[in-house]
């Protein structure tokens, strides 16, 4: 495989993931801005903007400023159509090795939004990510029923960086509501918070399958850094990038520093426990772990020839 | 020209009243499927295009910078006899073509023969210089030919085009034909239609055959300019159906007179490259030096024999429209037999009666660019203004070399879906040649073009033309088999 078409397909596989990422912030957003008053709603929207790590941008009532900026912005490299016309023009670039199901979802997700004019109103931008999670949701199906070659891995390594990337900055940003018990936070706020990044990585529900008891916050921590059986977790990820990259080991018999690096992170947490992290400073644990990420994203680029 | 005094190819001259023998079929099911039913269809068919993304771009045209060609229901078909006829003109033409290309760079016999006047050849923008004196594996220069062929009557079909370079459009034989299997399969039940979808197969078939001598399992790749370019769809599908790489320039080096591609493995030899990146942009050391999509080098590895580039360089030189008038002439001299496919009249401006003629007929003539294409550049007298002939009228005394005039043809038309139901639009046609080592093939379709505009005879995509399905029909002893 030429090293142009391994990285387009691996940015592929970002931009989307990157994309539907934002499209569960802005669905999440929505919900949470709509538990309480004004004030509430310009809250729901900065926490929501320092995810994306925004600049500044002033929320209006009904945060369509930040509604704007999170879907269609053009000013926003990571705007949801952002996401989607650059996911576009790598998937153009690297057609052939992609299934015609592959190019088809993310040709309709594009075709709905490229010439969108505005996110319209609270309920419109909520149908707007609704309907691009279908399509991307195709996406995930297609790849899903590709062969399993380089093509398919090159893609889920984009999503493993792009979605380890994600989770630690979301819990990077709310990690001060997931101080441990007995620091005095709770209330009803702070509980939809906790709801809204479960929401945002899809775990609402699986929070209830594997711990059966309340919202903890240090529990919402452990789920989403070191239960391996939740597909978003920093956890899950890690062990994933190790798999995909030994995928390319066992066809070509080499094996390079990305798969080091991989590895020696995977064992890492593997020796982990959630009270560790938190003694530690979680904060300064999750930007270690954003760090690490990249450096492994960065290997992968030299180890394929596309840095 | 005007619409119903030209030749319909459902109705012949018989202005809807009766249809050619052997296409009462056709005319049945056009008159039996309710019009909303076809306009369903053709919807159908556009919509599954966009989402493919077979789309291109029209330079200078920010706005639409990807629309898809209208494409149009109701397909054009040919007899048996009439293709049998047209690929014995075809094969012939295609063999003469390379003939000719092998001979101005090699021996120059027809220009000592005084058969092409040798000035119009070596002075010729489009002479490749610097493959003069080259001659790639079995002597084969133009391996793809799109011929583009006009009709005026039933017996009456003329090559109004060669195109030797990088021809396009044959992933809309292919793609058109997909879309009338899925949304018109009743009419494969009445036609036997013979199937297009070899032509990938036999391309690279192709491509192998002319591999470097020597090379046992050559690696082709497809050269593109990007996808930017306006027919990078076609490239990524001829490449994905082939089961190639689609490279762009970026991705190949030269070392050592060797082109190498760059793979995630490390670097791979290449031995030959159908390249659709035109002549002038391959090698930024020999061609335009401002060239971002060649190779540098990759002329000197060509020049070497390493690698062979498909078509070859300075294919130019037999579709340039100077030499266009000299065909029937180029056809005798190595087929040593009349032409069985004639040219449409030229004049050529360059000599003092034929544009006396061209400049005493404007208002009648299509007069073009020697070195244009796509329909830019060009007159059509009938129907441009009487300020728009002036103003060509001071190019062509200012430069009367640059330009040759033809009669404005009287185009077969189509039956076409039309916004309030059928009418009568002009099409063309345009066929793919191969030619590999092994000698010529042609796939029984091609790519008709239709100029939807009423009365129009401009049918280039970039000037708003669509396109058609193109049956080929099985002769009726092997219709059972088709």
């Amino acid at each position: 495989m030429l090293s142009r078409t391994a990285s387009s397909l691996y940015w592929i596989g970002r931009y989307i993931e990157r994309a539907e990422f934002t499209t569960r912030l802005v669905e999440a957003t929505i919900r949470l801005a709509a538990l309480g008053g004004h004030a509430h709603v310009e809250q729901a929207w900065l926490s929501a903007l320092s995810v994306v790590r925004a600049p500044p941008l002033s929320v209006s009532r009904e945060g369509l400023g930040a509604r704007r900026y999170l879907t269609l912005s053009e000013d926003n490299p990571s705007s949801i159509r952002s996401c989607i016309v650059a996911a576009r023009d790598n998937a153009r670039a690297a057609r052939t090795a992609l299934t015609r199901e592959v190019w088809e979802a993310i040709n309709r997700a594009w075709l709905m939004i490229h010439a969108r004019a505005s996110p319209g109103g609270v309920q419109g931008t909520l149908n707007l990510v609704e309907e691009l999670k279908a399509e991307l949701r195709g996406f995930e199906g297609a790849l899903a029923r590709m062969l399993r070659n380089e093509g398919y891995w090159f893609m889920r390594l984009g999503s493993m960086i792009e979605r380890g990337d994600a989770t630690a900055r979301l819990l990077d940003v709310k990690y001060y509501l997931l101080l441990p018990e007995g620091q005095e936070v709770g209330g009803k706020l702070d509980r939809d918070q906790w709801t809204t990044i479960l929401q945002i990585v899809s775990a609402k529900t699986a929070y209830r399958h594997v711990y059966r008891e309340a919202l903890r916050p240090w529990l919402v921590a452990d789920m989403l850094i070191l239960r391996r059986e939740l597909p978003r977790s920093l956890a899950w990820t890690a062990e994933e990038t190790v798999t995909l990259l030994g995928e390319f080991g066992a066809r070509s018999g080499r094996q390079g520093p990305a798969d080091r690096l991989a590895r020696q992170r995977l064992s890492t947490l593997q020796g982990l426990e959630i009270g560790a992290i938190f003694r530690a400073g979680l904060h300064e644990w999750l930007h270690a772990y954003i760090r690490d990420n990249n450096a492994i994203g960065a290997a992968i680029a030299n180890q394929f020839r596309f840095g | 020209m005007a619409d119903g005094r030209a030749f319909d190819e459902l109705w012949g001259k018989s202005r809807s009243r009766a249809a050619r023998a052997g296409f009462q079929p056709l005319a049945k099911w056009l008159a039996e499927t309710p019009p909303v039913e076809l306009a369903r269809r053709q919807h159908a068919a556009e919509t599954a295009f966009r989402s493919l993304g077979i789309t291109f771009s029209v330079y200078g045209d920010e706005q639409a910078a990807e629309r898809i060609i209208p494409f149009d229901i109701v397909p054009r078909i040919f007899s048996a006899a009439e293709w049998e006829r047209l690929s014995a003109g075809l094969e012939q033409r295609v063999r003469a073509i390379n003939a000719f290309v092998d001979d101005v760079y090699g021996a120059r016999r027809i220009l000592a023969d005084g058969i092409v006047p040798a000035d119009i050849v070596l002075a010729n923008p489009q002479y490749c210089i610097p493959v003069a004196g080259a001659r790639p594996p079995h002597g084969v220069f133009a391996h793809i030919c799109g011929i583009d062929l006009i009709r005026t009557g039933a017996d009456d079909f003329y090559v109004l085009e060669d195109n030797c370079r990088t021809p396009s459009g044959v992933s809309y034989m292919i793609e058109n034909r997909d879309a009338m299997l899925r949304l018109c399969p009743e009419l494969f039940d009445i036609f036997p239609v013979r199937p297009v979808d070899s032509y990938p197969e036999l391309l690279r078939e192709t491509l192998y055959s002319v591999a470097p001598e020597g090379v046992s399992e050559p690696r082709c790749v497809l050269l593109t300019p990007g996808h930017h370019n306006s027919a990078f769809y076609e490239h990524s599908f001829l490449a994905d159906n082939m089961g190639i790489e689609l490279v762009e320039g970026r991705d190949l080096e030269v070392d050592d007179d060797i082109v190498w591609m760059k793979t995630i493995d490390g670097r791979v030899r290449v031995d030959v490259i159908y390249r659709r990146v035109d002549d002038a942009f391959l090698d930024p050391l020999v061609f335009r030096a401002d060239s971002l999509l060649g190779v540098n080098g990759l002329m000197a590895a060509y020049l070497a024999g390493n690698v062979t580039l498909v078509n070859a360089p300075g294919t130019g030189i037999a579709d340039d429209k100077a030499i266009y008038s000299y065909m029937p002439a180029i056809v005798r001299y190595y087929a040593g037999e009349e032409a069985k496919l004639p040219n449409v009249e030229t004049w050529r401006c360059r000599e003092p009666k034929d544009l006396r003629y061209t400049l005493d007929n404007l208002d009648k003539l299509v007069v073009k660019l020697v070195d244009g294409s796509g329909g830019y550049g060009m007159l059509v007298g009938p129907t441009a203004s009487r300020k728009e002939i002036e103003e060509f009228r001071a190019r062509l005394k200012a430069a009367p070399e640059r330009y040759i005039a033809q009669p404005t043809l009287a185009l077969s038309t189509v039956p076409t879906q039309c916004g309030d139901g059928l009418a009568p639009r002009h099409v063309d046609f345009r066929p793919f040649v191969l030619t590999g080592a092994n000698g010529v093939t042609i796939v029984p379709g091609g790519l008709t073009r239709v100029a939807l505009r009423k009365g129009s005879l401009v049918v280039n995509s970039s000037q708003g033309g669509g396109t058609k399905d193109s049956f080929v029909l099985a002769a009726a002893a092997d219709a059972g088999a088709a």
